[in-house]
């Protein structure tokens, strides 16, 4: 990577691709058919299991403008492990999660620097399309965002018709992403009807079925539940032990209890830097640095 | 680095038809953008490279048209005084209506049946065609011969009535913009409410209604259809609204049907001269808009 | 009113009471500014009445059906069949849609979706300054320019693509074409920066969810931003088509004023707002002509009422979502220059 590159989508999008699909080992997915023959087998799918993918983050800076948000963070979010980033508003949390899919280029003015690894792939490195980043690493947000002018089943289905999946291979991921969302039996006998038309949680739920339909390597959650009221809440959480089975999940979150429900480790942020990142038991029992325990305690934020 | 091979493998990537959609829309969308803006620039260079010549030559500002076929044609005086005369009048009707409308539907009007019905009309005026709003002033003030029969104060009103929709709009936008806080303020000082709106509300916006009003009249001075049937064309200069009185739109309309050269060239200076005074009130409405108070 | 300031200030404040004259003045304020909003609304039907009382000689002369759909328009024998008019309205329209439709949603898109945000204000100033310049100006360019310069080109495409409907045959120099370009630069404005207005309302929470899930800017733009503003658009196109329904000067400048309904359209013909402007001054001493040409005048009328309506109908739709009314397109030019006015 070179020392100082300063990211804008369209020099990203720009640049050639040096693989095509067939040089090397053919991915799963490079091939919708073979990605759906797959995920229709049990066989399979239980091979997924415990073989998700980890990233880490070194020495990353973002701007908004000249505003610095984050300073030389570097942090590591292990294979199958859930870990939540914590801290008061402003501390830099979301901007990191954004720098992950590298979703915060989309905002102008804003940009970022610095290494961030999928796995050992540099997601900004040379020749990486921001398309297929954001395909291998799924993004929850904060507030339920289902594409209003489609129903239920063509939310799920937006990301698979993007790839080229067809007729029944679509039906049937389609039902596994809402079960894996845990929707599938709230929603199985109106598949048709409006996706806005659902309660605020089953929403969200159905934008986690749309996130996991494309098969990430990586599902981020920005502040995921910060929209829902008290039962949703916990049923998003059970769902995100659920998915950590397949998934590395990295969420956001506002609320230390949250963080400490789900969460297997938990960054703490402070004005751009990260303070801290251990084990989440370790870090509302025993933090190292005072400032995380001013926080954890509830002294300030 | 990282091999760009391991990125292949964990970053699919993708398909090569997705790819070139991709490149072929965004190349489709920044076609049409230029293609948008050729006819500005061609517009632009042959009003300028025909316009120029005959814009400079003596008497355009300081003569009227002769009506010589051959021979020298004259300048546009009589034109450019009647624009400026006709649109003026229009402006002293439409702007404290159109505004008063406005002042209507935000302070009082708000989201009552009646309001969202004048609303929906003033809507509707603004998609009116130039030439109907000719032929209402026709019917009712020009065959009927109400204070003679084409005058410059009938080309007014039909200005007034296109303009009008345009300074309510605009008025409404800006009016709405004034901080409730404001209003709330003064009132509970025990100011009454008229006083409140005259004194307050719109001094707050009036950038923003001197924006709205001064593209109303923009829009109006370019108008040539209603004109035809309310104000007529004429040589000499007038400064009588109540006669038949010359304006540059119905001047260029009338040279272009002229085939000779100088006054086709009129034509062009006449229209070059048009297009600036509508770009210079276009430029001073931004000028107000940018010392706006309210946001 | 003074009157009524002047008093209040030496009313006795202590009592609570205010003088008959200012208690007067907000009521007589309120009502002034209601009796105002109102009489434009009495003034719009009246000349609706007006007008019809004014066709109704030459409509019953020619019976109203046959009116609008015959095809023979000869006012020296008092014959008055618009229908070539109104096919030369509907032609040339329906050519500038054609054209100008997809240029102006393309800008639209272009500006707010693909291009540099520092871009974005200089050229959308740039389109709108389309619409600062007068009908009469594009009708003395057409004249000048168009017609002479792309005579050639409309030929060999005449020529070589006669195949396609309603092309081929000898190209007339005005005709219904040149207008239906000029009307598609005339509507570009108002069709763009009302997209434009539409797409903006596109909330950005659904193009990065698109963005998201890995797709492409135009995928993003197909799945989230087309879908959304779809109805909002169409408006826009629509209130285009009101425009270039009525425009009258730059048409009858260059269609060929011709009563015949051309066959191709390279053809000369005639549209409803031309003939008006054309004619009204042979018609002065002729009541039935007149009429004839009033009545004109009111099929446009009805013609963009019912293009406006709907199209309003579409706009405002978009709107609610938004939970603000667009300015109109006038206004839009100077509010997004200085974001101060639009602001909040």
């Amino acid at each position: 990577m070179s020392p100082d590159p300063a990211f804008t989508p369209e020099q990203q999008q720009e640049q050639p691709m040096s693989a095509t699909p067939s040089d090397g080992p053919a991915d799963v997915r490079v091939s919708p058919t073979a990605a759906a023959t797959r995920s229709a087998s049990d066989a399979a799918a239980a091979e997924q299991v415990g073989s998700g993918h980890s990233m880490s983050v070194k020495d990353v800076d973002a701007y908004y403008g000249e505003t610095h948000a984050i300073r030389g963070v570097s942090i590591e979010y292990r294979a199958n492990e859930v870990t939540a980033m914590i801290g008061p508003s402003g501390c830099g949390k979301s901007t990191l999660l954004r720098c992950l899919n590298r979703m915060h280029e989309e905002i102008p003015g804003a940009r970022a620097r610095g290494q961030i690894l999928l796995d050992d792939t540099d997601i900004y490195g040379p020749g990486v399309d921001v398309v297929s980043v954001r395909r291998a690493i799924g993004m929850v947000f904060q507030k339920p965002n289902p594409f209003p002018t489609m129903s239920i089943f063509d939310n799920v289905a937006a990301g698979l018709k993007l790839n080229g999946v067809k007729g029944v291979d679509m039906k049937e991921r389609v039902e596994k992403s809402l079960r894996g969302a845990g929707l599938w039996d709230e929603v199985k006998d109106r598949l048709s009807s409006p996706g806005v038309g659902l309660s605020g949680g089953q929403q969200q739920r159905l934008c986690i079925a749309r996130t996991i339909a494309v098969e990430p390597r990586i599902v981020l959650m920005d502040e995921p539940c910060s929209a829902l009221d008290p039962i949703a809440t916990l049923k998003v959480e059970d769902l995100i032990h659920e998915l950590k089975r397949d998934y590395t999940i990295v969420i956001v979150t506002h609320n230390m209890q949250q963080a400490a429900r789900v969460a297997d480790t938990t960054a703490f942020f402070l004005l751009g830097d990260m303070v801290e990142h251990t084990k989440t038991e370790d870090i509302f029992s025993n933090p190292q640095d005072s400032r995380t325990e001013e926080y954890v305690t509830g002294k300030f934020g | 680095m990282s091999s760009t091979s391991s990125a292949s493998l964990l970053l699919a990537p993708v398909s090569g038809r997705r790819r070139t959609t991709d490149r072929l829309m965004r190349g489709i969308l920044l076609a049409g953008t230029v293609i948008a803006l050729i006819p500005l620039v061609l517009v632009v260079y042959y009003l300028f490279s025909r316009g120029l010549k005959g814009m400079t030559a003596s008497g355009f500002f300081t003569t009227d048209p002769t009506g010589n076929f051959l021979g020298n044609p004259g300048g546009v005086k009589s034109a450019i005084l009647g624009t400026l005369e006709i649109v003026a009048l229009a402006a002293v009707i439409a702007i404290p209506v159109g505004i008063g409308v406005a002042l209507y539907l935000v302070e009082f009007g708000k989201k009552t049946i009646f309001a969202q019905f004048v609303r929906y009309f003033i809507d509707v005026m603004t998609g009116v065609p130039s030439i109907v709003f000719g032929l209402f002033i026709y019917i009712t003030l020009v065959t009927t011969k109400i204070g003679g029969s084409f005058t410059g104060w009938k080309g007014s009103l039909a200005l007034a009535l296109l303009m009008l929709p345009v300074v309510t709009r605009s008025a409404e936008v800006v009016l709405i913009l004034v901080p409730e806080s404001l209003r709330e303020a003064a009132l509970a000082l025990g100011v009454p409410r008229w006083k409140v709106t005259m004194k307050i509300v719109l001094p707050t916006a009036l950038p923003g209604l001197i924006t709205g009003s001064l593209l109303a009249v923009a829009r109006g001075m370019g108008e040539t259809a209603p004109l035809l049937f309310t104000s007529a064309t004429v040589f000499g200069t007038t400064y009588n609204l109540g006669d038949r009185m010359n304006s540059l739109p119905a001047q260029i309309f009338a040279d272009i049907s002229q085939p000779k050269d100088d006054i086709v060239n009129r034509a062009w200076a006449s229209a070059l001269t048009l297009v600036l005074l509508i770009l210079a009130i276009t430029l001073i409405a931004r000028l107000a808009a940018r010392r706006s108070r309210v946001s | 009113m003074d009157a009524g300031a002047a008093r209040l200030d030496t009313a006795d404040r202590s009592s609570f009471e205010r003088s008959a004259s200012a208690r007067r003045a907000d009521p007589l304020f309120r009502g002034g500014l209601t009796v105002l909003a109102g009489l434009v609304l009495v003034l719009l039907a009246f000349f609706f009445v007006f007008l019809i009382v004014k066709a109704r000689p030459a409509l019953a002369h020619q019976g109203v059906f046959s009116f609008v759909f015959s095809n023979d328009w000869n006012p020296s024998k008092d014959v008055f069949g618009a229908w070539p008019l109104l096919a030369g309205t509907l032609i040339t329209s329906a050519i500038a849609m054609v054209i100008g439709v997809p240029v102006a949603v393309a800008t639209a898109l272009f500006i707010t979706e693909l291009c540099p945000v520092r871009l974005r204000q200089p050229l959308t100033i740039l389109v709108e300054l389309l619409a600062a310049v007068p009908s009469v100006v594009y009708g003395l360019w057409g004249v000048f320019v168009l017609i002479p310069k792309l005579r050639g080109t409309e030929s060999s495409f005449a020529d070589s693509l006669h195949v396609l409907p309603f092309v081929g045959g000898n190209v007339a120099g005005p005709n219904y074409f040149i207008a239906g370009l000029l009307l598609a630069i005339m509507i570009l404005p108002i069709v763009s920066a009302i997209s434009r207005e539409v797409i903006s309302t596109v909330p950005a929470e659904h193009k990065e969810a698109a963005l998201a899930l890995g797709a492409t800017r135009w995928e993003m733009i197909r799945i989230a931003v087309l879908p959304y503003s779809r109805s909002g658009i169409t408006g826009a196109a629509l209130l285009g088509l009101g425009r270039a329904v009525g425009e009258t000067i730059a048409v009858v400048l260059v269609i060929g004023n011709s009563t015949v309904v051309g066959k191709q359209i390279f053809d000369q013909g005639y549209s409803l707002a031309a003939v008006i402007a054309n004619e009204f001054g042979e018609a002065a001493n002729d009541p039935l002509h007149a009429g004839a040409l009033i009545a004109a005048g009111l099929l446009l009328f009805v013609l963009t009422l019912i293009i406006n309506g709907v199209a309003r109908a579409l706009v405002v739709r978009a709107e609610r979502r938004q939970g603000t009314r667009l300015p109109p397109p006038t206004v839009t030019a100077a509010a997004m220059a200085d974001p101060e006015v639009t602001a909040a």
